[in-house]
């Protein structure tokens, strides 16, 4: 038998982005029991941007979160529950009523420099007997002896695992292999190494492979890939990669592989996939989870996603800043209203000025 | 005589309070109070012929020449420093101006109700936070002209802003915050979001305030938020609108930057900005009240 890794299905939690949050509850509990049947050992339950991201910020709910949660905690049977708290949105309140629903992990997430605002929810998590597993998000924006210190710092304050997380679907596999080697290395070995990845460079399961290869015993996975931007790496694809190269997961492929097919494409009709906006958001490092948000704002305001998309990554906006969006679309609208196509692009405009004269 | 002021805390708050008191002639600054003897903010008290106490609120309270003299104190400190701080000076009869989360006192936000409390005998009143001193104002301003069954706002901070304080007590920011939205801003439920950004250089303040209307009257909302960001302007210069407000059914969304006046934060801590411009503009409403007389053209 080969190396063991843990699988977290986030499916249900980042995959509820893909959906505006909007699962039910009789949703939740059939996707719970067909998850925990295959052999899946975490499976997350929260509002895609953890708890208390209900807002108008991240959209509401369709169904609050603790039925959600409650719902998959009395389904499970073998499968620990997990939810996701981001200090700032959510708070150590939110994270006892979780526990009190049932859930037994959670995964605590700050962007990659700010790991000092997890402290207080790390030590509660601990107290109230659930594990603690913390996230450094948008962890392409800065070098790896960097991400170390700010891990070292989680695992100070009781982090059972530190992943690195690849909001952004940002990083190539040299990228993956540097940062995990970094956290693998500089932490105590009991500290167990994490790895979340997003695919809309189309390397989300290449990269789960390299941060195993690293050093990196849990990773994220979500079936049919459901998450944010073009979605993480599908959690059957990587059973299926690991069992071919003899990790293992303790998985049933077939299992994993009928929830996402039979749930996730047929019945929710959903396949996230590299499109244009997706793309973009990889190429220059935006969160994930700003796409479906820009699509809206590009509706209401007549910009192109991915226009809207380059501004607020140029902007250096980090995960949460959603609000960020509607204003860069307001903003660009005015320059798309006044007739010079493409005007978004600064350098585009000079030189189109430049060479054809004064602008109609 | 101008109203006699001590600020307990040394830190960047503290010394911004300074320097904004320096410039409010009804108010002079008595004492700067510490913990630590080399700060920086200690040492800039001293420099200006400011009482230095580096042994906490015990210190000051010791130096009784000082504490005939001071009748406000601004304690910008911590929360749970402030529960101890917030004791003593009530029992020395002082009025405290609160710039930490603890809350004590009624929350108060100047361009809303400055005038309020200080009506009632209150001894100890709290500036809330930063996030909602820049966003309660937006709130009030759309509850006062239609109902509001739900605020939510979301404040963007430099990280470089964020002190320890704030760090190691980020709930406190958004539980504090969320109330104030509720209690002041006048929504019927109010939620709060702080996201801290590294970004070089430091980016700064911007707010957002996203409301769900009864009943959306564009013009009659947006003449009253413009209103109000001129009132805010009276104390914070750098408090503007980024955009027009944006309607999208029964939703109003509010952009906001706040850049500081840089008295002694660098101007993209607006969010500290505004905080200390608050609570000196309580302190001034209170000279007022106290009869202190202001030299025709003077003040900020």
């Amino acid at each position: 038998m080969g190396k063991y890794v843990r699988i977290t299905d986030t499916s249900l939690r980042d995959g509820s982005h893909a959906i505006r949050h909007q699962f039910t509850v009789d949703q939740i509990t059939r996707a719970v029991k067909a998850l925990d049947d295959a052999g899946v050992p975490v499976i997350e339950v929260t509002h895609g941007d953890g708890l208390a991201g209900s807002s108008v910020n991240y959209g509401f709910s369709g169904t609050d979160e603790l039925e959600l949660i409650e719902a998959a905690c009395a389904t499970a049977k073998r499968a620990k529950i997990a939810v996701l708290l981001l200090p700032g949105i959510g708070t150590i309140h939110d994270i006892k009523e979780a526990q009190k629903r049932g859930a037994k992990m959670c995964r605590i997430a700050t962007h990659c420099t700010e790991a000092d605002i997890s402290a207080q929810h790390i030590a509660a998590t601990k107290e109230l007997g659930m594990e603690a597993v913390t996230f450094l998000m948008m962890s392409h924006m800065i070098e790896p002896p960097q991400l170390l210190e700010q891990a070292k710092l989680m695992e100070s304050y009781g982090a059972d695992v530190v992943y690195v997380v690849d909001s952004a679907g940002a990083q190539t596999m040299d990228m993956v292999k540097a940062r995990v080697s970094a956290l693998r290395q500089g932490l105590d070995p009991k500290t167990h190494v994490g790895f979340h990845a997003h695919n809309n460079l189309g390397l989300g399961v290449a990269n789960a492979v390299v941060a195993v290869e690293s050093g990196a015993d849990n990773i994220d996975g979500s079936a049919r890939g459901l998450g944010a931007g073009a979605g993480n790496a599908a959690t059957e694809a990587i059973v299926a990669v690991f069992n071919k190269i003899g990790i293992e997961t303790g998985i049933d492929l077939y299992g994993v592989a009928d929830v996402a097919e039979d749930f996730i494409g047929t019945e929710l009709g959903l396949t996230p996939i590299v499109n244009r906006s997706s793309l973009i958001i990889g190429y220059a490092g935006v969160y994930s989870s700003f796409l479906l948000h820009a699509d809206r704002a590009s509706q209401k305001f007549g910009v192109p996603t991915h226009k809207i998309l380059e501004e607020v990554g140029r902007r250096k906006a980090v995960g949460g800043q959603e609000d960020l969006i509607i204003e860069v679309a307001q903003e660009l609208s005015g320059k798309y209203e006044s007739g010079i196509e493409e005007a978004a692009d600064k350098d585009k405009i000079e030189v189109s000025l430049a060479t054809a004269g004064s602008p109609t | 005589m101008p109203l006699n002021v001590a600020v307990i805390g040394s830190g960047n708050i503290g010394s911004d309070l300074m320097y904004k008191i320096f410039r409010a002639k009804e108010l002079e600054m008595i004492a700067l109070v510490g913990i630590d003897p080399k700060s920086d903010g200690l040492a800039r008290a001293r420099k200006h012929n400011v009482a230095a106490i580096d042994s906490g609120i015990e210190g000051l309270i010791a130096r009784r020449d000082l504490m005939e003299k001071i009748d406000v104190v601004f304690d910008a400190t911590s929360a749970k420093a402030h529960l101890h701080n917030a004791a003593l000076l009530e029992k020395e009869g002082k009025f405290a101006i609160d710039l930490t989360p603890a809350a004590i006192g009624p929350y108060i936000i100047p361009p809303v109700n400055l005038t309020e409390h200080l009506e009632k005998d209150v001894k100890n009143v709290n500036m809330v936070t930063c996030g909602g001193q820049a966003t309660i104002p937006i709130v009030y301003a759309i509850s006062r002209v239609v109902r509001t069954p739900y605020a939510e706002i979301v404040a963007t901070i430099a990280s470089k802003s964020a002190g320890p304080g704030t760090r190691a007590n980020i709930d406190e920011f958004t539980e504090t915050t969320a109330r104030g939205v509720e209690v002041v801003g006048g929504a019927e439920k109010g939620k709060a979001i702080i996201i801290l950004n590294p970004a070089e250089p430091p980016l700064i303040m911007r707010d957002t305030v996203h409301a769900i209307v009864e009943k959306v009257d564009e013009a009659k909302i947006t003449e009253s938020i413009k209103k109000m960001v001129a009132d805010v302007q009276e104390y914070v210069p750098g408090y503007k609108l980024k955009a027009e407000p944006v309607f999208d059914g029964n939703r109003v969304s509010v952009f906001l930057e706040v850049t500081g006046a840089a008295h002694y934060l660098p101007a993209y801590a607006g969010n500290l900005d505004i905080m200390t411009a608050a609570a000196v503009r309580v302190a001034r409403e209170v000279a007022k009240r106290r009869g202190v007389a202001v030299p025709v053209g003077a003040g900020e």
